[in-house]
């Protein structure tokens, strides 16, 4: 079949074609998880050491001693991901290794909630790790808890529709920002290249670094799993998730400038735990998100 | 490079185990392709070459061979992403059928 239809052009990667990531994981169908792991191991290669703490990914990756990835991984407690990448570094340079870059790998309890004052205490050493928190909004491994990063209105199983959550998320990049730390990012799984970019970035730096990944959980967010990337591209579209980096913990700089400000309506009603939302509600979120953004406009300046 | 559909290894005592969990013992023998229900078709004639649903693959069961996109169904989980995501429409997804 190949032969009988002409060629257009010659394929162009914009992304790393090297697969540190195998087939045979226990994901579910469309997580946006897998994805970032995909692209971080993409952007970072395998002189890579992972620790992750009780997550999503402490279950995707296989049970003991099978892995889906290619790299060596540490199975650690859930408030430990920070303190323990600082183990590994320091045992690391012990050994006189000083290349391999240890990477916490934690999901959005393990970094909101439960693991904050460890990432905290690592943060204010200056410890050389980069810490990824790849945020589904919820403890969705458990079966779908709330946490600190879901989002005000949402449905979980601890915050049905007749109480659902009426608090904001935890603005965890400004808390990282208190901490002066020399790098900190977020990132979208439906931008590839601005995340490679910077992971490439963050890679050539030393002391803590943070990133803060925006990963669509299907399951948790009753949404069908091929809208995984069209959300996540809409979230940064609406400003709900703007794409940013903070270097030193005060040069605030936008890395997707929205000209056109995209409604919070269309990104809410794709999914099924918003669906209780009346237009006053989302009017709210609307207001907020308008405010976040402004704030976000005034520190890049 | 880990082998593509290598078989499972055993190891028979614990002492045999890797100290820390490593690409010893592969996970590629766990065949997900089992799960799908919908499975996505690859039409080359209307395909642009862009490479886009290979980026947005979370198995990655999708190959670049030969600069064509191959789904792997061995592993295809059938999320739809691939369908979704197509600029140029080219993948189209179909039930499955025994």
């Amino acid at each position: 079949m190949s032969t009988e239809i002409k060629k257009q052009k010659k394929m162009t990667l914009t992304i790393p074609a090297d697969e540190p990531m195998a087939c045979g994981h226990l994901a579910c169908q469309g997580c946006g998880a897998t994805l970032a792991m995909r692209y971080m191991l993409k952007a970072l290669g395998q002189r890579t050491a992972l620790c992750i703490p009780a997550c999503c990914w402490a279950v995707i990756d296989g049970p003991y001693p099978y892995s889906s990835l290619d790299v060596p991984i540490y199975h650690c407690a859930f408030e430990t991901a920070a303190s323990t990448a600082t183990g590994v570094k320091a045992g690391l340079e012990m050994v006189g290794d000083k290349e391999t870059t240890v990477v916490a790998w934690a999901g959005d309890g393990g970094t909101f909630d439960i693991g904050l004052q460890a990432l905290s205490g690592a943060a204010e050493r200056n410890e050389d790790i980069i810490y990824v928190c790849y945020d589904n909004e919820a403890y969705m491994n458990t079966g779908i808890q709330r946490s600190s990063a879901t989002p005000y209105g949402a449905w979980t199983t601890t915050t049905p529709v007749k109480h659902f959550k009426t608090r904001p998320k935890k603005d965890i990049v400004s808390i990282m920002a208190a901490h002066r730390i020399p790098y900190i990012a977020t990132a979208s799984v439906s931008h590839p290249e601005d995340f490679v970019k910077k992971m490439k970035k963050a890679k050539g730096i030393k002391g803590t670094r943070f990133f803060h990944v925006y990963a669509p959980c299907p399951t948790g967010w009753k949404s069908r799993p091929e809208d995984s990337i069209k959300l996540a591209r809409m979230a940064v579209q609406n400003a709900y998730f703007p794409l940013f980096e903070v270097e030193d913990g005060e040069n605030y700089a936008i890395n997707l400038k929205l000209k056109d400000k995209k409604p919070v309506d269309d990104y809410l009603r794709l999914q099924g735990r918003f669906r209780h939302l009346t237009d006053v509600q989302i009017a709210a979120v609307q207001a907020e998100v308008d405010a976040r953004w402004e704030r976000l406009l005034k520190l890049a300046g | 490079m880990r082998p593509k559909k290598a078989k499972k290894v055993v190891f028979k005592s614990a002492a045999e185990m890797p100290l820390l969990i490593c690409s010893v013992g592969h996970q590629t023998h766990n065949l997900t392709g089992a799960w799908r229900n919908i499975r996505p078709e690859v039409d080359r004639s209307k395909c642009i070459q862009c490479g886009i649903c290979w980026k947005f693959c979370p198995e990655p069961a999708i190959e670049i061979v030969d600069e064509w996109p191959v789904v792997d169904y061995d592993y295809c989980k059938g999320c739809g992403i691939c369908a979704e995501e197509c600029p140029s429409k080219c993948i189209v997804m179909v039930e499955e059928r025994k």
